[in-house]
C-alpha cells in the first residue's frame, strides 16, 4: 500500500506541476494602472475588439468622446514606461496589446495610425486652449 | 507699416486673446465655441461650425496658422512638396492689373454639399452633423477619388509611414486626410489650432463660430460685412467664408 501511494505521489504530483507551468507559459501582460479596468477582465478580454469597434464609429462619425472604450485611454492605463522615464509603445513586444496578441498570432492594425504611447503635452495644451475660451465667454 | 507698429499690434492681438477684450469696435477677430458639449452627447445639426478670414488682416510671411496646425495635428513633411500632407496652405493673390497682392489660408471649405462625399465610394468621406467634413480612415481605402473631386485642392494622400502621431490625430500610410476644423478641440469646447494661433502670434485674421446661430459673432459679421467664398459659383455652400477678398 505504501508502495502504491508513493507509486501515485512519484507519477501525479510532478504531472501537476507540469500543467501549472504550461500555464504560466501563457502570455506575460504588464499590469494597468488602477486595479480594475473598465469592465470585468473576463469581458474585456473576450469582447474588447467589439467595444473598441463601436467607439470608433460612435467618436468619429457622431462626435461621442467618452473616455470608457477610448483607445486613447486604453494606452493611457495600459502602456508601461521604461527605467529612464519614457513611454513604451503599448504595441512593442511584450507590451500590452503585443503580449497577447503575438500569442494569439493576431495582427492589430490600430497602431499604423493611432498613436501607441500617452501623450501627457496635448492634454496641456488643450486644457490652455479651453482656459483662454473660458476666459473670453466670461468676459462677453 | 513701421517696426514700432509691427510690435504693437503684436502686443495688442495678444492682448486680446489673453483678456478676450474687443480689439476696436465692431472688429473682434477671435471666436470660441461657446456651446462645449458633453462627451456623451452627438453632434446635432442645430450648429453649423464654420470660419471667417479677414483677407486684409492676413499678411504676407506671417504662417501661425500653418505651423499650428502641423504642430497640433502632428504633420511632418519629407521635403516633397509634391507629397507631403497639407491641411492648411497660405495662397497669394494677385492681380496683373493693379498689383494688388492678397495672402491669406486656405483649407478644407467644410461644404455643406461636399463633392468629396459624393465621389467617395466607401463612405469614409463624410460630413458631420455639425458640418464637419471628415475622412473616416478604418474605411478609407485610399482611392483618391475626393483629392481629384475636391475644387480647393484640400486634401492629402499619405504616402509614408507615419509614427509619432498625436493620440487625437490618428494618421496612417495609405488613407486619405484633411483639416478636420481641429475636431477633438471643436468638440472639447476650444476653437482650432489655426485660429488661436492666428490670434495669438497672427494678426487675429480667423473667426471660428457657429453659422447656424444667428447671434454668434460669426453670422454677425457675415450679416454686418460684405463676404465671399471661394467658388461660390460652384454651389458646394462652403463653411469657410472670407472678408475682403
Amino acid at each position: 500500500m505504501r508502495a502504491l501511494v508513493l507509486l501515485f505521489v512519484l507519477l501525479v504530483v510532478p504531472a501537476a506541476a507540469g500543467a501549472q507551468e504550461g500555464r504560466a507559459s501563457g502570455p506575460v501582460i504588464p499590469k494597468g494602472k488602477g486595479t480594475q479596468c473598465v469592465a470585468e477582465t473576463d469581458y474585456m478580454r473576450r469582447f474588447h475588439m467589439i467595444e473598441l469597434t463601436h467607439q470608433r464609429d460612435e467618436t468619429v462619425h457622431r462626435g461621442i468622446r467618452t473616455e470608457r472604450y477610448s483607445l486613447k485611454e486604453c494606452v493611457e492605463c495600459h502602456a508601461s514606461v521604461g527605467t529612464d522615464g519614457t513611454p513604451i509603445s503599448i504595441n512593442a513586444p511584450g507590451q500590452f496589446c503585443a503580449s497577447c496578441h503575438d500569442y494569439a498570432a493576431v495582427t492589430i492594425d490600430c497602431f499604423q495610425c493611432h498613436a501607441s504611447k500617452p501623450d501627457g503635452s496635448d492634454q496641456a495644451g488643450l486644457a490652455r486652449s479651453l482656459a483662454v475660451a473660458a476666459g473670453m465667454e466670461t468676459v462677453r | 507699416m513701421s517696426e514700432f507698429d509691427w510690435k504693437r499690434r503684436h502686443f495688442m492681438s495678444a492682448a486680446a486673446a489673453a483678456a478676450g477684450v474687443v480689439l476696436a469696435p465692431g472688429v473682434t477677430l477671435y471666436g470660441i465655441a461657446a456651446k462645449a458639449r458633453e462627451a456623451d452627447v452627438p453632434v446635432t445639426s442645430e450648429t453649423r461650425w464654420g470660419l471667417l478670414i479677414d483677407v486684409n488682416r492676413c499678411s504676407d510671411g506671417c504662417d501661425a496658422c500653418v505651423s499650428a496646425c502641423n504642430e497640433e495635428n502632428g504633420i511632418e513633411g519629407h521635403g516633397r512638396p509634391a507629397t507631403d500632407a497639407q491641411w492648411i496652405r497660405k495662397v497669394q493673390l494677385r492681380d496683373p492689373r493693379t498689383g494688388i497682392e492678397k495672402h491669406f489660408p486656405v483649407m478644407c471649405q467644410h461644404c455643406a454639399e461636399p463633392p468629396c462625399v459624393d465621389v467617395c465610394p466607401t463612405g469614409a468621406s463624410f460630413k458631420r452633423a455639425d458640418g464637419i467634413v471628415l475622412v473616416d480612415k478604418h474605411i478609407c481605402i485610399g482611392c483618391r477619388y475626393c483629392m481629384m473631386a475636391c475644387p480647393y485642392k484640400a486634401r492629402s494622400f499619405i504616402h509614408e509611414n507615419v509614427s509619432e502621431q498625436r493620440p487625437y490625430a490618428p494618421r496612417g500610410k495609405g488613407t486619405v486626410e484633411s483639416c478636420t476644423m481641429c475636431v477633438h478641440r471643436v468638440d472639447a469646447g476650444a476653437v482650432p489650432a489655426c485660429v488661436e494661433a492666428c490670434g495669438e502670434r497672427g494678426n487675429g485674421a480667423m473667426l471660428f463660430g457657429d453659422l447656424n446661430d444667428p447671434d454668434s459673432e460669426i453670422s454677425q459679421r457675415i450679416a454686418t460685412y460684405a463676404t465671399r467664398r471661394i467658388r461660390a459659383d460652384l454651389g458646394v455652400d462652403p463653411g469657410v467664408w472670407y472678408q475682403n477678398l
